[in-house]
């Protein structure tokens, strides 16, 4: 098997693939850590709008060092500035947002992703401190829930799963998974191959992953430039 | 008609043993350190406190729980860059911890403030906060009833206010306010500057007078992300 770390894509690669699918004017929700990376990688002439649960639509690049203003952050609690456009709102109005449908993508981490749509990011399950966030709300709502992560965790093991092992944040929530590998659409509890590394075959690709991969169509060359 | 509070020390000294307080902030945006400060001077115990997060470093809602003031949390995300306080304390079993999605923890507060007992949210469904909860379907989809949520005093920060309570917010300060000053019995705001009524314009009220019951001018407020970078100790 060809070795996995030569070929995988960076993190800054797997956020650059899945803000390839973001269109211009789309009302986007971003995780904390690293899912915010996807703002870097717009495509050009396409400008999303970025809501933070706190209560920014449309909040833009960190400020200057210095120039911070600490009422002016976001869901990580890092200081931000705004677009022109922008606006304040209170919390319920904020998940209305979320819970209400209005948000056009939500795009998060995981832990572990179902072949069912389900998605594991909350908790590890090993006791300690739990927090949630926002993650279980938005989760709900979004037009469209993907997942940016590794394909394999730290230990080797697939992310993509029959069954998620640990504490769910939601049940059928994601419709698309951009790994370190592929990307993967979940389509009536199915993990559906969209594309793939060239360098990696489906079969070693398969092997590498905790449910059946199944292929509806031609399944796409995933090229990402060097970042 | 005028809701000034003439000191820190009086606005808080209302707040008794046992009581369950809302807290504005999301970790320090918005958070009314000067209030709670206060408080942490009466030092009221056995409190029940209600806010995102549960404090960072060693003020604010941290130094609330470093000085033993406070038996329960209710929060969305008890974590932040220095959470040794209370993560120390739950970890010991000292402090109890209900964990609450954080638009299912906006939403109850707004059901307390707004008279709606309960509710029907996807969020949670099929996960373990779920557990124990009602669950209904509606149109197909499968939905957790959750409960409202109220206080009996809320501490907020605002920016402008007027002596009728009329409050506007600073940026994403506003966050959880609006929510809680509608559902505490008593709430208590710090505004940066205290006007007479008509200094502000109608049209930019964010939070209508009829949901404060007290206002006091704190000018230039402390940022916990400041303190905290100062390394900050509270008392």
């Amino acid at each position: 098997m060809t070795q996995i770390d030569d070929i995988k894509l960076s993190n800054a690669q797997i956020a650059w693939r899945a803000a390839q699918d973001i269109d211009d004017g789309a009302y986007v929700n971003l995780g904390i850590g690293f899912p915010e990376m996807v703002a870097r990688y717009q495509r050009e002439g396409c400008q999303a709008i970025y809501h933070t649960e706190n209560g920014i639509l449309d909040f833009g690049a960190p400020p200057a060092p210095g120039e911070e203003d600490w009422d002016l952050i976001n869901a990580g609690k890092k200081a931000v500035t705004l677009n022109p456009g922008a606006s304040f709102f209170h919390h319920a109005d904020s998940f209305a947002m979320v819970r209400g449908g209005h948000l056009d993508v939500a795009i998060l981490g995981a832990y572990e992703v179902a072949e069912t749509g389900d998605l594991a990011n909350w908790s590890t399950g090993r006791g300690g401190v739990p927090a949630v966030g926002g993650a279980m709300d938005l989760v709900h709502g979004a037009k469209r829930v993907a997942v940016i992560t590794d394909h394999l965790t730290k230990k080797g093991d697939p992310k993509l799963v029959s069954k998620c092992s640990l504490p769910l944040t939601g049940v059928g929530c994601v419709t698309r998974v951009y790994t370190s590998l592929a990307v993967v659409d979940i389509e009536d509890g199915h993990f559906v191959l969209h594309e793939k590394l060239p360098a990696i075959s489906f079969d070693d690709l398969q092997a590498l992953t905790g449910a059946t991969l199944h292929i509806t169509d031609t399944v796409g060359d995933l090229i990402v430039p060097e970042l | 008609m005028d809701k000034t509070l003439h000191s820190l020390a009086d606005a808080v000294s209302v707040i008794p043993d046992g009581a369950t307080i809302m807290i504005g902030g999301f970790g320090g945006s918005g958070a009314p350190i000067e209030l709670i400060h206060a408080l942490i001077d009466h030092r009221p115990r056995n409190l029940t406190v209600i806010n995102n997060n549960a404090g960072n470093g060693h003020i604010g809602i941290a130094a609330m729980i470093e000085q033993d003031m406070v038996a329960k949390m209710v929060c969305s995300f008890p974590r932040s860059k220095d959470p040794r306080a209370f993560t120390e304390r739950y970890l010991a079993g000292k402090i109890e911890l209900e964990i609450v999605p954080q638009g299912t923890l906006a939403e109850r507060i707004r059901a307390g403030g707004a008279g709606i007992p309960a509710f029907y949210t996807p969020t949670s469904f099929g996960t373990e906060l779920a557990e124990g909860k009602p669950v209904e379907e509606f149109e197909g989809r499968s939905y957790v009833q959750e409960r409202w949520l109220k206080a009996d005093f809320a501490l907020v920060k605002a920016e402008r206010g007027d002596t009728h309570g009329n409050l506007t917010y600073n940026k994403a300060g506003r966050n959880f306010g609006p929510l809680m000053c509608m559902a505490a019995k008593n709430t208590i705001v710090q505004v940066s500057e205290l006007t007479q009524p008509g200094a502000i314009d109608p049209e930019t009220v964010i939070t209508p007078g009829i949901f404060v019951n007290g206002v006091i001018e704190v000018q230039n407020p402390a940022q916990e992300e400041v303190l905290n970078l100062a390394e900050a100790v509270y008392p």
